[in-house]
């Protein structure tokens, strides 16, 4: 399968990043396993500690397994001004996670973002690629109850 | 030729789409179904349309009607009433006290502006080139490549005197001069999407709203650098932007706008899209051609700089996605108009994000030069809610407080930097007077220290040290001598880091410093927050007088600290008190009070833990 | 497309396609839509005069609606509003009329004046 993903790209330094933002995306729980990182290792024909620096230094990667659904709540100030604090208690209690936590059934991974760009709307989060503004407290109930019935 | 009697544009921008702008559209298409009018209205979808705080908006032609906060199930009545009847849903228009305002260029929002960058933003359909076209796209372009040499393309940049938009405010004439100059096959212009400023967003709403203006913009900039090969980065949390980007080139393609020869002309380009991963420092130009070439995103020392070597070494052009914005009127409508906007140093409009405490959050552009009052109170429509205006943080992490003294600040590059703020991308973060300033300083901080790269040690400790102190100050722990240790290590680690990141991190805490002294000392010396924000500088007290014995706040207390009854009334026991706030919410008469200060038994409490420990050591 | 006249070419087209949002409009309809103005045929009267302008391929003309103006009587009713002009109020309009206001109003600029039931503001 990463091999598959790999060949999509030139065998260049410079498609690193797309490659392992492929095969974060398509595998299921998100993440980037030791054995992808030996297929890449291979195919860009660059040191595995290489990718490693890599992987390690931008945060939207993950080395560990993670829920289907990546939530990231901001925590930027414009946020944080509008409320975001309310916000992450709410999560933490529907999903029973702390942040960088994954909840039991496996549904869904709490993590908090840098500005994500929407601040007119704080406060916002994205679950996978779709942003949500205005968040209350009423409508994340909602929103997480929406994923959970798509399930 | 269509048989359309109203344009329907819904504004389709990240702000609206998180606000369910797309249901909305969705409804719209049932709605007029059902009717049979498929055939007579054009629905449209837009990109920002600038307030985003009323989202979902939309604007329906050929009146320019303009609504806010539609839900799905307004869009019956719209189709009944407006579209079928002709009666404009007055419900639905932005209001005053005195009037409602229902065509679009009524809004007080949009009165002081004047759309350059922004111009097509929330006016055409984004995924449509024959409407860029329509507005006068790709105009300046075929001028440009058919008419000018590149160094006449520099010369109007240099008479229009564009300064770049993404924070350094350097002129981009100087930079294109630089890499033309230089005789090389091999060049690359690079536009810089990675937009990381907490509180700005318009780059990716020009990404997403008019994707065709920045491409033509980056070409204009290749012609006159002698680039034939381009780059977008754009931060992979903008994940429409880079499909609105991916889709322009293709379009362009399909039209003969990208490969070779373009207009005939023996201009070659090409150009990549590449996605960021989240790392706040990619934005630094060198960080950002690392990044790209598949490395870790650490900036390198400038000299050399991306002119001489920058991406594969070779010389490169690295400009924001708001001046690339710009450039295409520029050519078009010429250096001198472009300088009847702005002031002497800083010609032309920016773009605002403005959020925080204030009616209209959303974009706007207006004259460089314009008032931060005007700015705040007039576009911006004053403070929300029941907060006087305190504070406003301009330019993200790198940026600094100006406070009600500093109103009538003309907003250019030279007077904000003078006051110790800065331009920054744009971002301006409006603050009531329910804010503390020593705790945003440390939420700054925060957000530096988390994306310092690291690569050198006054950035990655000097930053770490600075959050720690803040830290304590929030949290009662603040001493004598903290005040002017920040401001020491602040100069130190603006010195001596190595990128923009360190050397700009420590303006906010500087600034509020310079500006909110007192506050500062209140926290340290009295232990007390009078914004009662920093929860360990606060206390709830029940007021006895008024408390009528209910025990409702006892029950909902989380930790069981509050005791009672009927006749003694309640008392909260302050040292287990978790300051969760379910009392003050729960109670039927308003008998418990916020109070600032440390409550003076958890005084006396910290007083004996810490002789304790002097005596264990 | 390689040159600037052909860029023309295709500007010229979506303007076209845009013109509900432009200014370069002489001549706007406005249709009587209240219930009333519906229950008498006003939608019909919109239609046809969409297809006739479509079909004639007028560009500078729009159709927006109204609501009631009051004139049940007459309706439905249709306002003609030309840029320096006294606006024009036409009544108990139907299909076969619009097709005759097309051609001789719009296209030849001469007003029906048999249908005409109010003019000027
Ligand atoms: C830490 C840091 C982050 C930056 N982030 C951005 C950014 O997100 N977008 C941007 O255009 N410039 C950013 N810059 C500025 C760039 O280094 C560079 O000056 C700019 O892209 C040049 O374009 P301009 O001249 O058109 O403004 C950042 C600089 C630093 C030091
Ligand atoms: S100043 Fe900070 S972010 Fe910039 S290179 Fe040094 S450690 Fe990295
Ligand atoms: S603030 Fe919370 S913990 Fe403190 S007394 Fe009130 S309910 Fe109890
Ligand atoms: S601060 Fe939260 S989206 Fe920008």
């Amino acid at each position: 399968m990463y091999k598959k993903i790999c060949s999509k790209y030139e065998p260049t330094k410079d498609n690193l990043i797309h490659i392992l933002h492929e095969i974060q995306d398509t595998h299921p729980q998100h993440y980037i396993s030791d054995e992808a990182v030996e297929e890449v290792s291979k195919y860009l024909n660059l040191p595995t500690n290489h990718i490693y620096g890599v992987l390690t230094f931008y945060s939207m990667y993950s080395t560990t397994p993670r829920g289907k659904n990546i939530i990231r709540l901001c925590e930027s100030p414009p946020c944080y001004i509008k409320g975001s604090e309310n916000i992450l208690r709410k999560l933490k209690v529907l999903l029973g996670v702390e942040t960088g936590e994954t909840s039991k059934d496996g549904l869904f991974t709490l993590e908090l973002s840098a500005c994500l760009g929407v601040c007119g709307n704080a406060p916002v989060m994205m679950i996978n690629e779709d942003v949500y503004g205005d968040l209350t407290e009423e409508k994340v109930e909602e929103i997480i109850e929406k994923y959970r019935r798509a399930q | 030729m269509s048989l359309k009697r109203i344009d329907l544009l819904i504004c389709c921008g990240s702000g609206c789409v998180s606000a369910g702008a797309l249901k909305i559209k969705e409804r719209f298409h049932e709605v007029l179904k059902e009717k049979g009018m498929e055939n007579e209205i054009n629905i449209i979808e837009t990109g920002c349309m600038g307030p985003c705080d009323y989202g979902p908006v939309m604007v329906i032609y050929p009146e320019g009607i303009f609504y806010k906060t539609v839900t799905p199930e307004d869009v019956s009545e719209i189709v009944e009433e407006h579209f079928i009847k002709g009666r404009p849903v007055a419900r639905l228009m932005l209001s005053d006290d005195e009037r409602t305002f229902s065509v679009q260029k009524e809004v007080p929002f949009y009165q002081k502006q004047i759309k350059v960058a922004l111009a097509n933003c929330g006016y055409i359909d984004p995924e449509s080139l024959d409407e860029y076209i329509a507005t006068g796209g790709y105009e300046a372009l075929g001028t440009a490549l058919t008419e000018m040499t590149p160094q006449d393309v520099i010369d109007v940049m240099k008479a229009a005197g564009l300064r770049g938009r993404g924070g350094g405010g350097f002129p981009a004439h100087i930079k294109w001069q630089m890499v033309h100059n230089i005789q090389d096959n091999e060049k690359y212009i690079i536009c810089n999407g990675d937009e990381g400023d907490p509180g700005a967003f318009m780059d990716r709403s020009l990404l997403e709203g008019d994707p065709h203006r920045i491409l033509e913009g980056m070409m204009i900039a290749a012609y006159a650098i002698g680039a034939s090969q381009g780059f977008f980065y754009i931060r992979a949390e903008y994940p429409l932007a880079i499909t609105r980007i991916r889709d322009a080139i293709e379009q362009a393609r399909g039209l003969g706008l990208m490969g070779k020869n373009i207009f005939g002309t023996d201009f070659n380009f090409e150009v990549e899209v590449r996605t960021g991963a989240g790392a706040f420092v990619c934005g630094e130009e060198m960080a950002l051609i690392h990044s790209i070439e598949g490395e870790r995103g650490n900036p390198t020392p400038k000299p050399p700089y991306p002119a001489t070597q920058g991406l594969w070494g070779k010389p490169t052009v690295v400009n924001n996605v708001e001046t690339l914005a710009n450039i295409p009127t520029i050519m078009v409508k010429g250096a001198e108009w472009f300088n009847t906007m702005g002031t002497q140093t800083s010609k032309g409009t920016k773009v605002f994000a403005i959020t925080g405490d204030i009616r209209n959050t959303g974009l706007v552009e207006v004259p460089m030069g314009i008032t931060l009052r005007e700015l705040i109170f007039d576009v911006g429509g004053g403070m929300v809610g029941e907060g006087k205006f305190k504070a406003v943080q301009l330019g993200g992490p790198s940026g600094g407080c100006l406070t009600v003294e500093h109103l009538d600040v003309p907003v250019d590059y030279e007077s904000l930097k003078e006051r110790g703020a800065m331009m920054g991308s744009g971002g301006l973060i409006v603050m009531n007077d329910e804010k503390c300033m020593v705790n945003v300083a440390k939420f700054f901080m925060e957000f530096c220290v988390e994306e310092s790269c690291g690569k050198c040690s006054p950035c990655r400790i000097g930053l770490k040290q600075m959050y720690e102190i803040l830290d304590r100050i929030t949290k009662g722990q603040g001493k004598e001598g903290d005040i002017e240790e920040l401001q020491r290590l602040g100069e130190s680690v603006k010195m001596l880091s190595l990128c923009g990141l360190g050397q700009t991190a420590p303006n906010p805490v500087l600034s509020t410093i310079r500006y909110f002294r007192d506050e500062y000392e209140s926290h340290i010396r009295d232990h007390s927050c009078s914004t009662k924000v920093c929860l360990d500088l606060m206390n709830f007290n029940i007021d006895k007088s008024r408390c009528i014995g209910c025990s409702l706040c006892a029950r909902k207390c989380p930790t069981n600290c509050i005791t009672g009854s009927r006749e003694e009334k309640y008392v909260i026991h302050q040292l287990e008190c978790i300051k969760c706030g379910n009392c003050y919410d729960v109670c039927p008469v308003n008998a418990i009070d916020k109070i600032p200060g440390m409550h003076p038994e958890m005084k006396e409490y910290r007083a004996k833990l810490q002789a304790q420990k002097d005596l264990d050591d | 497309m390689k040159t600037l006249a052909d860029l023309k070419k295709i500007r010229e087209k979506a303007q076209e396609e845009m013109k509900l949002r432009g200014s370069n409009v002489r001549i706007k309809i406005v249709v009587g839509m209240g219930t009333s103005g519906i229950a008498m045929g006003a939608r019909e009267v919109m239609k046809t005069f969409l297809e006739e302008i479509a079909n004639r391929n007028l560009t500078d003309v729009i159709v927006t609606q109204t609501g009631e103006k009051g004139l049940s009587s007459m309706e439905p009713v249709v306002d003609l509003i030309e840029e320096g002009k006294a606006k024009v109020t036409y009544g108990n309009m139907t299909p076969e009329k619009v097709k005759k206001v097309v051609v001789e109003h719009i296209v030849n600029g001469r007003v029906v004046s048999d249908y005409v039931v109010a003019t000027g503001e």
